[in-house]
C-alpha cells in the first residue's frame, strides 16, 4: 500500500467515516454544517484524484475505469448536497422541526452514508459491497424516519422492510456466486473478488450463476426501485429530510444500479448462462410504463419527483439491458444527468417546501411570481428532467429510443409511449405549480442557489456541448461493459 | 466425509426448517418468540457442527454469536417489548393457518427442486444445506407476508437471516467477512427494530401494521 493512488483511495473512505465520529460528538450546529460541507468536498478531491493516480486492485479494493465514473459522480452530488443541507437544515432547526441533538444524529449518519456508498462502490469483493449497501440501506432507513411524524414512520417502516427482504435475497445471490467461483477459483478471497470473478467467468457453472443472477436482481433491484419492487420509493422520499430525497435519487439507486451492472459482466463474460440483458430490459419498461402513468395522479410534491425517479431509473437500466456500446454510452450518460438533475430539483423542492410550508401541490402556485429563482430553477429543472431540446437527457433519451429502433422497434415504441406519457405529467403539473396566480406564503427564501445553478449548468452544457474528451471516456467505459 | 457427519449435519438443516413451519402456525406472541429462540438454537448448532466438520474454527464465533445474540438476548429483549406493549395475547394471521402450511409445504418442494439439480457438482452437504436454506429463506417471506404485527415481521425477518447464516455456511470456506457481517448486520437491524418499535408505540400506541396506513401523503 505505498502506491500514491492508494492513499486517495483510503481518503474516499476514512475522510466520510472519520467526520462521521467527529460530527456524532460536536455540539455546536452551524460549525458541524461546514464541517460537513468540508468533508465532502474534501472527499470528492480525493475522488477525482483517483482518474489520474491508480492503485493496482487490492484484495478488498479497487479502482477501475467502470467504478471511478460513479464514484466521481458519487462525491460531486454529495458535495453539493452537502452545500444545500446546510441552508436546509438551517431552516428546520429554526422553525423547531429537527433538535440540535437530531442534527448531530443527521450529520453523523450523512457521513456514514458517504462512506457506505464509496466503500459499495469501491469494493473488489462480492459481500463487502453487500455489507456497504447494507449499511447504506441502514442509515438511509434511520434519515428518512427522522422527522417521527407518522407518515415518516411509516415510509421509514416500509422501506425498511422492502430493503432488507431485498438485501436478503442479494446475499443469497452473493453466496450463490462464490459457490459457482469457488470450484474454479478456490477458496478463499479470491473467489469474492470482482476481477477475479469477470476473468474466469467462463469456467462457472451457468446454472448456478442463473440462479445466483435472479436473486442479486430481485435484490438489489428492490434498492434500485425497479416496479414491482418500488413500493418503497415514492414513500421514502417524500417523508424524509430534503437532501436525503436528493442523495436517495441522485445516488443510493445509482449504488445499487452498479452493483446489477457489475453482477451483470460477470454473467455475460460465461458463455453458458442466460443472457441477463432481456431480463433487465423487461423490468426497466414496466418500470417506465408503470411511473410514467402513476405521475399523473400525484399531489405531493416529493412523491411526484419520487416516481419521476422510478421512471428514470427504468429507463438507465432498459439502456443497460440492451446492452451495445451505443446504449451503454447513453445508459451511462442518462445516469450521469439523471443524477444531476433530480437532486437539482429535490434542491429547489426542499426550499419551495420550506417557504410555502407544504408540499401538497394544489396549495402552490405561481412560483415563478413569488420566487423567480426557484420557481424558474423548477421549471428549467422540470423541462431538463422531462426530457425537452437542448438538456442533455434529451440527447441521451433520444439516443437510447433510436437505439432499440434500428434493433427491436416494438420495444421502441412502448419506451416512447412511456416517455411520453410521463413528459404530459410533469410538464402538466409544472404548469400548476410555476405559473399562475401566486398561492401561499411569499416570503423571500434563504436560500442557497450555488448547487442548483452548479447541477444545471453541466446540465445544459452536456445538452449542448460534451467535450470530447469526456464523449471518448464514456465510449470507452461504455465499451467495457458487457 | 463420513456418512455420520452428514447426517447430523442433515438433521440440523431439516431441524430448522420444521421450527420455521412451527414459527407459521404460532398464533400468540408468547409462542412465537419462545419459537425463534429454537429456531436460532438450531441455527447456531448447525452452524458449530459445520466449524467441526470443516475445520473451520471461525465458524464457532458465528455459532456463539448466533447463541447468545439470536437465542438469548433478542428473544428476551423481544418479550419485555411484547409484556410492555400489551400484545402477550394473540396475533392474528392475514391468512388461515392451513393454507399458509400449505403454501409453505410448497415452497419448500420448489427450494428443493430448484436447489438440487443445480448444486449437483458442490457436493452433498453444500447441496443440501442449500435447499434448506432457500426454504428457510422462502418460509420466513411467507411469515412476513401472513402476518401484520410489526413484532411478528421482524421474527420473520429474523429466521430468512437464520437461512442465510445456513447457506454461507454450507458454501465451503466462504471468507469471514460474510459471517462477521451477518452477525454485524443482526446487530444493527435489532437497534433499528429497536428504535422502530419504540417510536411506533409512542406515536401510535399499537405495532400492527395496518394502523400505519392511515396517511400516505395522497390527500386529494
Amino acid at each position: 500500500m505505498t502506491e500514491p493512488g492508494s492513499v486517495f483511495v483510503g481518503a474516499v473512505l476514512i475522510i466520510p467515516a472519520v467526520s462521521a465520529a467527529l460530527l456524532a460528538v460536536l455540539p455546536d450546529n452551524r460549525a458541524t454544517a461546514r464541517l460537513n460541507v468540508l468533508a465532502a468536498f474534501l472527499t470528492f478531491i480525493a475522488a477525482t484524484v483517483l482518474f489520474v493516480e491508480r492503485p493496482s486492485p487490492g484484495r478488498y479494493l479497487i479502482v477501475d475505469d467502470l467504478n471511478v465514473v460513479f464514484i466521481v459522480l458519487s462525491t460531486f452530488v454529495g458535495f453539493t448536497t452537502s452545500v444545500f443541507s446546510g441552508s436546509y437544515i438551517a431552516h428546520e432547526l429554526e422553525t423547531g422541526r429537527l433538535t440540535p441533538t437530531y442534527l448531530r444524529f443527521y450529520h453523523a449518519m450523512y457521513q456514514t452514508l458517504m462512506f457506505g456508498m464509496n466503500l459499495a462502490l469501491l469494493s473488489n469483493n462480492v459481500g463487502l459491497m453487500w455489507v456497504a449497501i447494507e449499511l447504506a440501506t441502514l442509515t438511509t432507513v434511520l434519515m428518512v424516519g427522522i422527522y417521527r411524524t407518522p407518515a415518516a414512520l411509516e415510509a421509514a417502516w416500509k422501506y425498511f422492510l422492502l430493503g432488507s427482504v431485498g438485501i436478503a435475497l442479494a446475499l443469497f445471490g452473493t453466496i450463490l456466486v462464490y459457490l459457482a467461483a469457488h470450484s474454479v477459483v478456490g477458496e478463499g478471497l479470491d473467489a469474492m473478488a470482482w476481477n477475479v470473478l469477470v476473468q474466469r467467468s467462463p469456467e462457472f457453472d451457468p446454472a448456478l450463476l442463473n440462479l445466483a443472477f435472479l436473486f442479486l436482481l430481485l435484490g438489489y433491484g428492490t434498492k434500485v426501485g425497479l416496479v414491482p419492487l418500488h413500493a418503497w420509493l415514492p414513500d421514502a422520499h417524500a417523508e424524509g429530510p430534503t437532501p436525503i430525497s436528493a442523495v436517495l435519487s441522485g445516488l443510493l439507486l445509482n449504488v445499487a444500479l452498479f452493483a446489477v451492472l457489475r453482477f451483470k459482466s460477470v454473467m455475460s463474460a460465461n458463455p453458458g448462462a442466460f443472457a441477463p440483458g432481456p431480463l433487465m430490459v423487461s423490468l426497466g419498461l414496466l418500470s417506465v410504463i408503470f411511473a410514467s402513468f402513476m405521475l399523473y395522479r400525484r399531489h405531493d410534491i416529493k412523491r411526484m419527483f419520487g416516481y419521476s425517479s422510478i421512471e428514470h431509473m427504468g429507463i438507465i437500466t432498459f439502456a443497460f439491458g440492451m446492452g451495445g456500446p451505443l446504449a451503454n454510452f447513453a445508459g451511462l450518460l442518462h445516469m450521469t444527468l439523471h443524477s444531476l438533475t433530480k437532486s437539482a430539483i429535490f434542491f429547489c423542492v426542499g426550499h419551495i417546501a420550506q417557504v410555502k410550508g407544504t408540499q401538497h401541490m394544489p396549495d402552490i402556485r405561481g412560483l415563478t411570481v413569488s420566487h423567480p429563482v426557484l420557481g424558474w430553477g423548477l421549471v428549467f429543472g422540470v423541462a431538463a428532467i422531462a426530457g425537452l431540446p437542448p438538456m442533455g437527457i434529451f440527447m441521451t433519451e433520444f439516443l437510447i429510443v433510436t437505439t432499440t429502433f434500428a434493433r427491436y422497434p416494438v420495444l421502441a415504441v412502448v419506451l416512447g409511449l412511456g416517455l411520453l406519457v410521463g413528459f404530459g405529467a410533469l410538464l402538466l403539473r409544472l404548469n400548476g405549480l410555476a405559473f399562475g396566480d401566486p398561492r401561499g406564503s411569499g416570503e423571500a427564501a434563504r436560500a442557497s442557489f450555488v448547487p442548483v445553478l452548479a447541477h444545471f449548468a453541466l446540465v445544459l452544457a452536456a445538452g449542448i456541448w460534451l467535450p470530447p474528451a469526456l464523449t471518448a471516456w464514456f465510449q470507452h467505459v461504455a465499451g467495457l461493459l458487457r | 466425509m463420513d456418512r455420520l457427519a452428514l447426517d447430523v449435519a442433515h438433521l440440523f438443516a431439516g431441524g430448522l426448517v420444521l421450527v420455521s413451519f412451527m414459527l407459521l402456525y404460532q398464533d400468540r406472541m408468547t409462542g412465537l418468540v419462545n419459537n425463534f429462540a429454537l429456531h436460532a438454537l438450531v441455527v447456531s448448532l448447525s452452524v458449530a457442527w459445520q466449524a467441526y466438520i470443516q475445520h473451520a474454527p471461525h465458524l464457532y464465533i458465528t455459532a456463539a454469536i448466533a447463541l447468545v445474540v439470536k437465542a438469548i438476548v433478542i428473544p428476551l429483549a423481544l418479550h419485555r417489548i411484547i409484556v410492555q406493549l400489551g400484545i402477550h395475547r394473540t396475533i392474528e394471521a392475514v391468512v388461515g393457518i392451513g393454507q399458509t402450511m400449505l403454501a409453505g409445504i410448497g415452497l419448500v418442494a420448489l427450494s428443493v427442486m430448484v436447489m438440487l439439480p443445480i448444486t449437483a457438482k458442490a457436493g452433498t452437504l453444500t447441496q443440501q444445506d442449500l435447499a434448506f436454506a432457500l426454504s428457510v429463506l422462502l418460509l420466513g417471506l411467507l411469515m412476513m407476508i401472513s402476518r401484520r404485527n410489526a413484532v411478528s415481521q421482524v421474527i420473520g425477518f429474523m429466521s430468512i437471516e437464520n437461512g442465510l447464516i445456513l447457506a454461507a455456511t454450507g458454501a465451503k470456506g466462504m471468507p469471514l467477512v460474510v459471517e462477521i457481517s451477518v452477525a454485524f448486520s443482526i446487530l444493527i437491524a435489532l437497534i433499528v427494530i429497536g428504535v422502530f418499535l419504540f417510536r411506533i408505540r409512542e406515536r401510535f400506541d399499537t405495532v400492527d401494521i395496518h394502523a400505519l396506513h392511515e396517511y400516505r401523503g395522497e390527500r386529494p
